[in-house]
C-alpha cells in the first residue's frame, strides 16, 4: 500500500510542470494565440530560474532560502514572458504566422536556455548548480507538521509550495474564466476576433496580457523541472533538460479541452504515466519502451479527441488566426 | 454648428495593407532584416564580452577556409538541404510536419539494419541500394502514420508527428542499449561501426549524398510546379473544399504527399549513417529536421532558395563549433542565433505585407479607379 | 443638442488601389431614419465601418452632435452613442445572448447574470422584442440572432443605431415586425440609418434616402417625393429597365431526376428531408427558401460533395436515347468519368470553386487538371481559355497571371461562371450567383443563364431575391427547413405565395 502512496505523491510530483505548461498554454489559446514556443519558454523560465538564485546565492553570504526562491520565481516568470512577448510582437502585432512564429520560439528558447546554461556553467568552472538552501526551499514540503499524519496527510500535505501554487493557480484561472467580465471578454477574443473588437474590447491587449502572463505561467513550470528534477538532481543545469515537457503541455491542452479544472486531472494522469515505471516495473518492457508512454498516450489522446467532435469540446474558434480590423 | 473637438486624437500610427509591393523592395526589406538580427546577435557577443567581427570573422572562416572545414560544412549541409526538401511538399499541403526529425531517424534505423546485420550477403553497390531503399520506405511509412490519421479523422498532425520523434528517439536508446548493442562497446552502451561496404563512397571528399539532394533539389522545384500531383498539393494546401469540389481525392492527396515527405527524410537518414557517421545513434537526426522547418520557411518553399539558405546555416552551424575552441562561447549559440534569424525574417513579412501611415499623414490624392 | 446627429465632412477611405469612398460629406438628423441607397460595392458598408470604429478614414471629419469625433475603435464608437448592426452579425457563437449584450463592457468583478438578464428584458419589452437571454447564439435563428445584435447595442445606451443590410435574411412578416421597432426608436428621437439596396423597403420605411454611387456621394432625397425608377437612375447613373428577359422554354427534356434526397450534417441534425424534383433541359429552375433551409447542401448533394442516405436518388439523363445515370454514391470524379456534364457555381466561391491565390489560368485547371502527359499537367489550354473567358465576359484583370482573390467580386465571378459555362454543361446549378455583384454584373449573369438555358442547358438557379426569381425562373421549388414546401410556376405565382411557403409547411402544392 506503501508503494501505491508513494506513486500518488511521486505522480502529482510529476504533474506539477506539466501543470503549470497546460495551465499557461490555456490562457494563451484562450486569447486566441497558439503559441507553440511552450518548450521554449519552459527552456527561458527555467535558465532564468536558476542564474537568479545562483547569483543570489554568490552575491550573500549567507543566503536566505525563501529570497532565493521568490527571486528564481520573479525571474523565471519575466524571462519566460519576454519569450511570450517576442511571440506576441510577432503574431499579434506584425500578424506573422502562428504556427512558424511558435516553433522559431521553441528554437530559439532552447537555444537560449542551453547556451546560458552553458555560458554561465563555463565561468563557474563546469557546471551551475544552486546550493542546498534553494533545493530545499523548492522540495521541501510546505506544510511539514500536517504532513505527518498518515496517509491523509502524506497524500495531501507533502508537497511543496510550486504543487499548491499550480492547483491555486487552476482553481484561479478557471473563477476567473467562467465567471468575470474580463474572463468572458477573454473568451469572446479567442472565440471571435471581430466579434469581440466590434463590442469594444480591446483585443490587443487582451492578446498581448494573455499570451505574456500564459508564458510566465509556463516558465514557471521549466523552473520546476531545473529545481524539481525527480531523480534527485535537482537545482542543476543539465543540457536538454526540458525533454518534451512543453510540447507534452501542448497536447494536454487539447487533452483538457481548454479547461483549467481538467487540466489538473490530465497533468495527474500523464505525470502518473511518466513515474509509473519506477514504481510498477514490468520485467520484460525495457525501460527506453517504458519511455515512451506518456507521448504514446498523447497520440492515443490526439486521436480519441479527433474522433470524438462535439461542440464543447472544440477549441476556441479564431485560435491561429491572424486579426487585421480594416480587413475586407 | 460649433465645432469643439471630443478630445480624441487620430491614432499615432495606422496601418494599412499593401496591394503590391515591387521584387526589389521586397528583397531589400528581407536582406536588411537578415543585416538587422546579425547585428542583434552581435549585440549579444558584445555583452558577453567578446568582439563580435571577430566571432563572426572566426565563424566564417572556421567552416570555409581549409579544405577540411569546407568538408565538415558540406557534411552538415547535406542532410539540412534533403530535410528541408523534404519539408516542402508537406507544408505546401499546409500538413504542419514537425515529425522530420523522427522520420530522418526512421529512415536511419532501416539503412543500419542492413549495415550492420547483412553486409555479409550482398555486395556493396546492392547492399547501398538496400539501405536507400530500406530507409525511404521506413521514412515515407514512419510520416504515414499521422498522414493516415490527419487524412480520415483530422486529427492534429502537429503534435502528433512531434511525439513520434520522441517515440523513435527511445526506440533507437532501446536498440542501442539492448539488442543492437555492440558487443565490443564496453562502458556507455553502443552500436557497432558500420563495415566499409555500408559506406558512401566520397566524391571530392564528401559523400555522393551532396549530388543526390542536389538533383532532388531541381527535381522537387519541377515536381512542385508542373506535375499533377504538385497543383493537387498546392489546391489541397490553399482549400480543401475546393480540391474536393474539384474532384480531388483529399485523404489519398494527404496520404502520398507526406509518404513522399517521410521517404525524402528516411533518404536523409540513410545519408547521415551511411555517408558520414557510419553508425546510428540518438542524436543521428541532430536537430536537422527542426533546423529544416527554419530553412523551409525562409525559403517560401522555393526548393533553389534552401540551397542557399542551407549553406547560410550551416556555415553558422559549423563557424559555432569554432567559436566554441576559439571564444569559449557554446555551441547552442548557432540556435539561439538561428532563432534570431527566424524572429526578423517573420517580422520582416509585415513590412512586405502593410505600410504605416504615421498622424498627420493625408492621403491628398485621391486614386482613380 | 444640435439638431444634426452625424455629420460627415470630405471623408474619403482607400483600400490600396480602390477608393471605397470618395470626399463624401452626408448629413444625418435626429428622429429621422436614413436610406443610405447603393449597389453592391458603392461604399455604403465602408462608411458606416467609419462610423462604428471599424475603418479609419484617409482624410475627412465626422461630427457627432456638432462636436468633432475622432472614432479610432469600436470603443470609441460607442462612447459617443452609435451603434452598428453588421450584416454578418458580430456575435459570439457559443455564448449565450445575455453574455455577448454585455461583452467588453465594464463590469468589476464577478459578473451579475441575473442584473443583466432583467435589463434585457426590459429593453426587450420597450421595444416589443422577443428574446431568451440564457439562449445560446448557435441554438438561434437569424432574426434571434439580429435581436440580439440590436438589443446589444441599446443596452450600451446607443442613440444613433446603423443596420447593414437587416432585412436581407429576414422574412417579409419579420421585416415587417422590424420596421415598426424601427419607427418606435425614431419616434423616440433615436437617429437610424439603415445601409440596403431594396427599393421597395427604402420606400415603405425611410424618411429621407441618400444614394453612392461608385464610393461617391450622389445626393439625398425626401422619400415623399422619389419612386423606384428616379433612385435606380441615381444609383446606377442612367436609365434602366429593370426587367429581366425570360424566353420560353423550348421543347424542354427531362434531365435529372432528384428523388428523397436526405441527409445529416456532423452533429446529426437532419438537414434535407425527402427533397424530390425534376430539372428540365431548356429552362431555368429556381430555388427559393430562406438562407440555411438545406439549399447549399442540396446542391453539393448532387454534385457527389455531400453524404446522403441511401434512399436518396439523383438519376441523370444524358440525352433522349441515352441511358440514365444515378448520382449518388458516386464520388465527384466518377461523376466525371462517366460523362456527367454537370456544372456547379457555389455559393462560396473563393472557398471552393476558386483558389484565391492561384492566378486565372490556374484555375482554369480545376476542371483540367487530369489532362496533360506523364503526370505532367497541360497548361497550355487553361492558359488559352483563362484568355477566352477574360475576352468573353469581360474580366476586368491586369492580366491572366494575376491572382483571382486581388480581383474585385464581379469579376469573380465571371471568371467561375465563366470557367463552369465553358464546360459545355448539359445541367448547370449556381447557388446565389449574384450575390454582392452590381446591377450591371447582375444583368450579365443572367443573360449568361439564360444564353445557356436557350441552348437546352437545365439550368438550376438558388436565389434569395424573390423578385429576381419570379422574372427570371420558369419554375420554383420552395424550400422550408429542408423540405420542399411547394413547386409553384414562376410566371403566375406572387411573392406574397412564395413567401408563404418559405415559412411554412403547409400545404404542398404541386404544379
Amino acid at each position: 500500500m506503501t508503494d501505491f502512496f508513494n506513486f500518488i505523491i511521486a505522480a502529482v510530483l510529476a504533474a506539477c510542470p506539466l501543470l503549470l505548461g497546460t495551465l499557461g498554454e490555456s490562457l494563451a489559446e484562450k486569447s486566441g494565440n497558439l503559441n507553440l514556443g511552450v518548450e521554449g519558454m519552459m527552456f527561458m523560465g527555467g535558465i532564468a530560474g536558476l542564474a537568479g538564485s545562483y547569483y543570489y546565492e554568490k552575491a550573500v553570504a549567507e543566503p536566505v532560502a525563501w529570497v532565493s526562491v521568490m527571486i528564481a520565481l520573479v525571474c523565471a516568470f519575466l524571462c519566460a514572458s519576454f519569450g511570450a512577448l517576442i511571440y506576441s510582437f510577432l503574431t499579434i502585432t506584425l500578424r506573422a504566422n502562428q504556427n512558424v512564429t511558435g516553433l522559431a520560439l521553441t528554437i530559439f528558447g532552447t537555444g537560449f536556455g542551453n547556451f546560458f546554461g552553458e555560458f554561465i556553467g563555463s565561468t563557474a568552472g563546469g557546471y551551475i548548480a544552486v546550493s542546498q538552501v534553494t533545493k530545499a526551499g523548492f522540495n521541501d514540503p510546505l506544510f511539514p507538521a500536517l504532513a505527518r499524519i498518515p496517509v491523509v496527510g502524506k497524500v495531501l500535505f507533502s508537497y511543496n509550495f510550486m504543487v499548491y501554487l499550480s492547483i491555486i493557480l487552476a482553481i484561479w484561472m478557471w473563477y476567473f474564466i467562467k465567471f468575470t467580465q474580463k474572463g468572458l471578454n477573454l473568451m469572446a477574443v479567442g472565440e471571435r476576433h471581430e466579434a469581440a473588437d466590434a463590442a469594444g474590447i480591446n483585443i490587443t491587449l487582451y492578446k498581448y496580457l494573455a499570451t505574456c502572463i500564459g508564458g510566465g505561467i509556463t516558465g514557471l513550470g521549466g523552473l520546476y523541472i531545473v529545481m524539481n528534477s525527480s531523480n534527485g538532481v535537482g537545482g542543476v543545469w543539465v543540457h536538454n533538460c526540458i525533454g518534451g515537457y512543453g510540447w507534452l503541455s501542448v497536447a494536454l491542452v487539447i487533452f483538457a479541452t481548454w479547461r483549467p479544472s481538467r487540466a489538473m486531472v490530465c497533468a495527474l494522469a500523464f505525470g502518473a504515466l511518466s513515474v509509473m515505471r519506477f514504481y510498477f516495473p514490468i520485467s520484460f518492457i525495457p525501460m527506453a519502451i517504458y519511455e515512451i508512454f506518456p507521448y504514446l498516450a498523447t497520440i492515443i489522446v490526439l486521436i480519441t479527441v479527433s474522433l470524438r467532435k462535439r461542440r464543447e469540446n472544440q477549441p476556441p474558434a479564431s485560435l491561429g488566426l491572424p486579426y487585421f480590423r480594416e480587413d475586407r | 454648428m460649433s465645432l469643439t473637438t471630443s478630445g480624441r486624437k487620430e491614432p499615432f500610427i495606422r496601418i494599412a495593407r499593401r496591394t503590391d509591393i515591387s521584387r526589389t523592395k521586397t528583397w531589400i526589406i528581407r536582406i536588411v532584416s537578415v543585416f538587422f538580427s546579425l547585428v542583434s546577435g552581435g549585440l549579444l557577443i558584445m555583452a558577453l564580452g567578446h568582439n563580435p567581427v571577430a566571432v563572426y570573422r572566426d565563424m566564417i572562416t572556421g567552416s570555409v577556409s581549409t579544405k577540411t572545414a569546407l568538408i565538415a560544412t558540406a557534411k552538415i549541409f547535406v542532410p539540412l538541404l534533403g530535410a528541408s526538401l523534404s519539408i516542402a511538399p508537406a507544408f505546401k499541403m499546409r500538413f504542419w510536419n514537425i515529425g522530420t526529425e523522427g522520420q530522418i531517424l526512421a529512415g536511419a534505423i532501416a539503412a543500419s539494419y542492413f549495415a550492420l546485420f547483412q553486409y555479409q550477403n550482398y555486395p556493396r553497390p546492392v547492399l547501398l541500394v538496400l539501405m536507400f531503399v530500406a530507409a525511404v520506405l521506413a521514412g515515407g511509412i514512419w510520416a504515414l502514420i499521422p498522414a493516415v490519421f490527419k487524412a480520415v479523422w483530422d486529427t492534429n498532425e502537429t503534435l502528433f508527428t512531434l511525439m513520434l520523434n520522441y517515440i523513435i528517439i527511445n526506440i533507437v536508446t532501446f536498440l542501442r542499449t539492448g539488442p543492437w548493442k555492440s558487443p565490443s562497446s564496453s562502458g556507455f552502451p553502443k552500436i557497432a561501426m558500420f563495415d566499409a561496404s555500408a559506406r558512401l563512397p566520397n566524391i571530392f571528399g564528401v559523400h555522393i549524398g551532396w549530388i543526390i539532394v542536389l538533383v532532388l533539389t531541381v527535381f522537387m522545384y519541377i515536381y512542385m510546379r508542373y506535375t499533377r500531383h504538385g497543383y493537387q498539393i498546392a489546391v489541397v494546401g490553399e482549400s480543401e473544399r475546393t480540391a474536393r469540389y474539384a474532384g480531388m481525392n483529399v485523404p489519398q492527396i494527404i496520404m502520398t504527399t507526406v509518404f513522399m515527405s517521410g521517404a525524402i527524410a528516411g533518404m536523409v537518414g540513410f545519408l547521415i549513417v551511411s555517408g558520414s557517421s557510419y553508425t546510428l545513434t540518438d542524436n543521428t537526426a541532430g536537430g536537422y529536421g527542426f533546423t529544416a522547418i527554419t530553412v523551409a520557411w525562409l525559403a517560401k518553399l522555393n526548393p533553389f532558395a534552401m540551397v542557399i539558405i542551407s549553406v547560410f546555416l550551416a556555415i553558422l552551424k559549423k563557424g559555432s563549433n569554432t567559436i566554441q575552441t576559439n571564444f569559449k562561447i557554446p555551441a547552442s549559440a548557432s540556435e539561439l542565433l538561428t532563432g534570431i534569424i527566424l524572429f526578423f525574417m517573420l517580422g520582416c513579412e509585415f513590412f512586405i505585407n502593410y505600410r504605416l501611415i504615421f498622424r498627420g499623414r493625408k492621403i491628398l490624392e485621391v486614386p482613380h479607379d | 443638442m444640435s439638431s444634426v446627429a452625424i455629420q460627415l465632412s470630405g471623408i474619403t477611405k482607400t483600400f490600396g488601389e480602390v477608393a471605397a469612398n470618395k470626399n463624401i460629406s452626408l448629413e444625418v438628423y435626429w428622429g429621422e431614419i436614413l436610406s443610405l441607397l447603393g449597389e453592391n460595392g458603392s461604399g455604403k458598408t465602408t462608411l458606416m465601418n467609419i462610423l462604428s470604429g471599424i475603418y479609419y478614414p484617409d482624410s475627412g471629419q465626422v461630427f457627432v452632435d456638432g462636436k468633432e469625433a475622432n472614432i479610432r475603435c469600436p470603443k470609441d464608437s460607442y462612447e459617443l452613442g452609435i451603434g452598428m448592426v453588421h450584416q454578418h452579425f458580430k456575435l459570439v457563437d457559443n455564448m449565450t445572448a445575455a453574455e455577448n449584450i454585455v461583452l467588453g463592457l465594464k463590469n468589476k468583478g464577478r459578473i451579475n447574470r441575473k442584473e443583466i438578464a432583467e435589463k434585457v428584458r426590459q429593453i426587450a419589452e420597450n421595444y416589443g422584442f422577443n428574446i431568451n437571454p440564457e439562449r445560446k447564439v448557435y441554438d438561434m435563428s437569424v432574426s434571434e440572432k439580429q435581436t440580439v445584435e440590436i438589443i446589444k447595442v441599446l443596452y450600451r445606451g446607443a442613440k444613433i443605431l446603423i443596420l447593414d443590410e437587416p432585412t436581407a435574411v429576414l422574412t417579409a412578416q419579420e421585416t415587417e415586425k422590424l420596421f415598426a421597432i424601427l419607427r418606435k426608436m425614431r419616434d423616440n428621437g433615436k437617429s437610424i440609418i439603415i445601409i440596403t439596396h431594396k427599393l421597395q423597403e427604402v420606400l415603405s420605411v425611410s424618411d429621407r434616402i441618400a444614394v453612392l454611387r461608385k464610393g461617391e456621394y450622389i445626393g439625398s432625397v425626401k422619400t415623399s417625393e422619389a419612386t423606384a425608377q428616379s433612385l435606380t437612375e441615381m444609383m446606377v447613373g442612367r436609365r434602366i429597365t429593370l426587367n429581366i428577359d425570360r424566353p420560353e422554354p423550348e421543347n424542354p427534356t427531362l434531365r435529372l431526376h432528384v428523388k428523397d434526397i436526405t441527409c445529416f450534417n456532423e452533429e446529426g441534425v437532419k438537414i434535407l428531408d425527402k427533397v424530390s424534383f425534376s430539372a428540365y433541359g431548356g429552362e431555368i429552375l429556381g430555388i427559393a427558401g430562406i438562407s440555411g433551409s438545406g439549399q447549399r447542401e442540396l446542391l453539393e448533394s448532387i454534385a457527389g460533395l455531400y453524404p446522403t442516405t441511401r434512399e436518396s436518388s439523383v438519376l441523370y439523363y444524358p440525352d433522349e436515347s441515352g441511358q440514365e445515370i444515378q448520382l449518388i454514391g458516386k464520388r465527384p470524379m466518377e461523376i466525371k468519368r462517366l460523362g456527367v456534364a454537370l456544372s456547379f457555381v457555389p455559393e462560396d466561391r473563393l472557398g471552393m470553386g476558386l483558389v484565391g491565390s492561384m492566378d486565372i489560368a490556374e484555375n482554369m485547371m480545376l476542371r483540367s487538371y487530369l489532362r496533360g502527359k506523364l503526370g505532367f499537367t497541360d497548361r497550355r489550354h487553361p492558359r488559352k481559355l483563362a484568355e477566352y473567358v477574360i475576352r468573353k465576359l469581360g474580366v476586368v484583370t491586369p492580366g491572366v497571371s494575376t491572382p483571382v482573390s486581388r480581383l474585385s467580386g464581379g469579376n469573380v465571378q465571371k471568371v467561375l461562371v465563366g470557367r463552369e459555362i465553358a464546360a459545355t454543361p448539359k445541367v448547370l446549378m449556381t447557388a446565389y450567383p449574384v450575390r454582392g455583384l452590381d446591377i450591371n454584373t447582375s444583368y450579365t449573369i443572367y443573360a449568361l443563364l439564360n444564353e445557356q438555358k436557350k441552348k437546352g442547358t437545365a439550368v438550376i438557379f438558388v436565389g434569395e431575391d424573390l423578385d429576381v426569381l419570379l422574372e427570371l425562373c420558369d419554375r420554383i421549388v420552395v424550400m422550408c427547413k429542408g423540405r420542399v414546401s411547394g413547386i409553384v410556376d414562376g410566371r403566375t405565382a406572387t411573392k406574397e405565395q412564395v413567401g408563404l411557403l418559405m415559412t411554412s409547411l403547409g400545404e404542398e402544392a404541386k404544379v
